[in-house]
């Protein structure tokens, strides 16, 4: 068989990916530039029996989105940075309570409104330390509109695999873009499932750990009468707000989630980086202007290469470490002021880490990294 | 000594979960009546246990589903109502309850309340009025009486309040009544009413927190406020005929809004749903 491609935008790609992962309920609130995620899904849902819905705000998108979660739903939301200030405190009861739900952060130029139409990625910290206390946080950063399809379907699987949930990070220019993208087969992708429970009725325990640290789900409605809070509970999912080592060991299960299972959901991509010397990391839409600079930094005989971490939580930090043995600088290329830049220079030892920041709602330029790498191989 | 008998299976047993009881609630609390007569009401219904879903917020009230035996969500401060629209969105033939209290819904909650009302989605919100955050200490709320004293209006509440049953009305709701725990046999003929109700039902149970607003506001024990509330409740045929001066105080019980012929979302969502199907 031929492959198959279409020509779609970052958003319509996420929206087809998720359709494809099995979305059947989505609810958002209009904000630039994830809107055309809400537009799509509005029009593609009811066509396949799933349900759209506008809602009052972005906390109430979030927290209807965990509702048709725990019905049986797959579940997603998308907003930009505004409105994921606006979701981190129903965020936290979705990591507390263990719902598979996706949420789409569109990043633009922040803080505050700052330039709705305009890319960034300032969001990196947000979407790891946003909700209070400690918690698992995963999140997907692709780079291509085909890279949004595919990755979006496997940020449903995860949310499903881990009874979790899992962020994509866009932002407005990946968001607006149109590519070329590849349809996958059916055969090329797994569609997880929520794994459900087989015990008698009343022997459930919505949060007992059944060795693989993801306790199975029971939807409402299918005879499990089930209590969850989001108070710290038990395995019974009620509070125990007055036993430390309960609420030590039901934390440190959420954590070891993602923690033990790094193997399974880490993704990067390396680009040139067998004999490099100076390792550029980039996420994102970055990345690309980053690969056009180290092509032509090669051409010009200067030995650089590229980790893009696309699970950029949790950040691979064991690749980068060996990366940081192996050249003598790497520098960070982000739209902000040095978030990944942080996560980077505490993975990399000993080695000088530098950062190329652009914070102004504009793509970074091949040639400001260029310029970057030039002055390191005359320099340092 | 005499012997102690073996306790007597009550009809309502398997709808609480006896392992989480004795509740939290301090003594002369009002919530255990308002959940009596929700108990009450479903049993009359004949609503099938395993299909119905309790989802509350956060304070005294929103405690309430953990004592009874259904699936239950106790979710965050004021969110209740769009975590229950998902699940019922998602599945329609779940009757879903939401239990939440008169900070959680009109304070933090408001904009979720009215826009609830407003889509007319068939959820049933039972609002447990104690006029103040008991959860917190008992701090002053939107449906705290002017002039009366909490531990953040110490010199009296100066901000009006919110009339919970005539927003609902007005943000849409088509099921709206009033209820006080002193006619407690009132309040279970409206829970059964707005659960049969199809679309966006809301009962206002007036119930005493003597423990915080009781004690602050001299107003005696938990029987002293009882006693007091069956003075005060009057009906809303009552009520028409009567003055300004004569209302004060008084407690306007009774359906305010009872409206069956008005679409229900989920059912408006399953016509979209096949006129999508019909649009190429």
């Amino acid at each position: 068989m031929e492959d198959r491609f279409a020509i779609m935008t970052g958003n319509e790609a996420c929206v087809r990916g998720a359709v494809v992962a099995g979305m059947n309920f989505f609810a958002g609130y209009p904000i630039t530039p994830a809107t055309e995620i809400a537009e799509i899904a509005s029009a593609l849902l009811p066509k396949k029996d799933g349900k759209f819905m506008q809602m009052e705000d972005e906390i109430a998108s979030i927290a209807a989105v965990i509702g048709a979660s725990f019905a049986g739903a797959k579940a997603m939301t998308a907003t930009s940075g505004p409105g994921i200030s606006l979701m981190q405190e129903n965020l936290g009861f979705a990591i507390i309570a263990e719902v598979p739900i996706v949420i789409v952060d569109v990043m633009r130029q922040g803080p505050c409104q700052g330039v709705a139409t305009a890319p960034a990625q300032g969001d990196f910290m947000q979407t790891k330390w946003g909700t209070h206390g400690d918690h698992p946080v995963i999140a997907l950063a692709p780079a291509s509109v085909g890279e949004v399809y595919v990755e979006t379907i496997r940020a449903f699987n995860l949310a499903e695999k881990y009874r979790t949930p899992v962020h994509i990070l866009s932002d407005a220019m990946l968001a607006h873009m149109s590519e070329r993208v590849r349809i996958p087969e059916a055969k090329e992708y797994e569609i997880v499932n929520r794994k459900t429970p087989t015990c008698a009725k009343n022997d459930y325990k919505p949060y007992q750990d059944d060795g693989t640290g993801v306790p199975p789900m029971a939807k409402f409605g299918d005879g499990y009468k089930w209590y969850v809070s989001g108070i710290i509970h038990d395995e019974t999912g009620f509070p125990v707000t007055n036993e430390p080592e309960q609420i030590g060991l039901q934390i440190r299960r959420l954590l070891s989630k993602v923690e033990n299972n790094r193997g399974d959901i880490e993704k990067y991509e390396e680009y040139r980086t067998e004999d490099a010397e100076i390792l550029l990391s980039a996420v994102g839409m970055v990345s690309r202007s980053a690969k056009a600079a180290i092509d032509q930094a090669r051409n010009e005989g200067i030995r650089v290469g590229l980790l893009r971490p696309i699970t950029l939580w949790p950040f691979p930090e064991r690749r980068l470490a060996e990366l940081a043995g192996q050249v003598r600088t790497i520098v960070t290329c982000e739209m902000n002021e040095g978030q990944l830049f942080h996560m980077v220079r505490e993975s990399a030892g000993g080695t000088n880490v530098r950062r190329v920041t652009q914070n102004n709602g504009k793509i970074i330029s091949a040639q400001k990294i260029l310029t970057t790498i030039r002055e390191l191989q005359t320099n340092d | 000594m005499t012997e102690r008998t073996e306790r007597k299976e009550h009809i309502f047993d398997k709808y609480l979960r006896q392992d989480k009881l004795p509740h939290i609630w301090c003594p002369g609390c009002g919530n255990g009546t308002v959940v009596n007569a929700l108990l009450h009401a479903i049993d009359k219904t004949g609503l099938e246990q395993d299909k119905i879903v309790l989802v509350a917020g956060i304070g005294c009230s929103s405690r309430a589903n953990g004592y009874m035996n259904f699936c239950g969500m106790h979710t965050n401060h004021g969110r209740a109502l769009a975590y229950a629209t998902g699940v019922k969105m998602h599945n329609p033939e779940l009757k879903v309850i939401v239990l939440t209290g008169d900070g959680d819904c009109t304070s933090i909650g408001g904009n979720h309340f009215i826009h609830a009302c407003r889509r007319n989605i068939d959820i049933t919100t039972v609002v447990f009025n104690n006029a103040n955050y008991g959860m917190t200490g008992g701090q002053y709320s939107p449906t705290t009486p002017v002039n009366a004293r909490t531990k953040t209006s110490v010199y009296g509440n100066i901000e009006p309040n919110f009339d919970i049953c005539s927003l609902a009305a007005t943000s849409g709701a088509t099921y709206v009544a009033r209820s006080t725990i002193a006619n407690a046999t009132m309040m279970v003929s409206q829970f059964e009413k707005a659960l049969n109700h199809r679309g966006f039902s809301v009962v206002e149970a007036i119930c005493d927190c003597p423990t915080l607003f009781g004690r602050i506001n001299k107003l005696g024990d938990a029987v002293a406020m009882l006693a007091d509330k069956k003075t005060r409740f009057i009906t809303a045929a009552q009520a028409k005929n009567m003055t300004p001066d004569e209302l004060s105080g008084k407690i306007i019980t009774g359906e305010f809004v009872n409206r069956t012929n008005l679409p229900e979302y989920t059912e408006q969502y399953d016509v979209l749903i096949k006129n999508a199907k019909e649009e190429e």
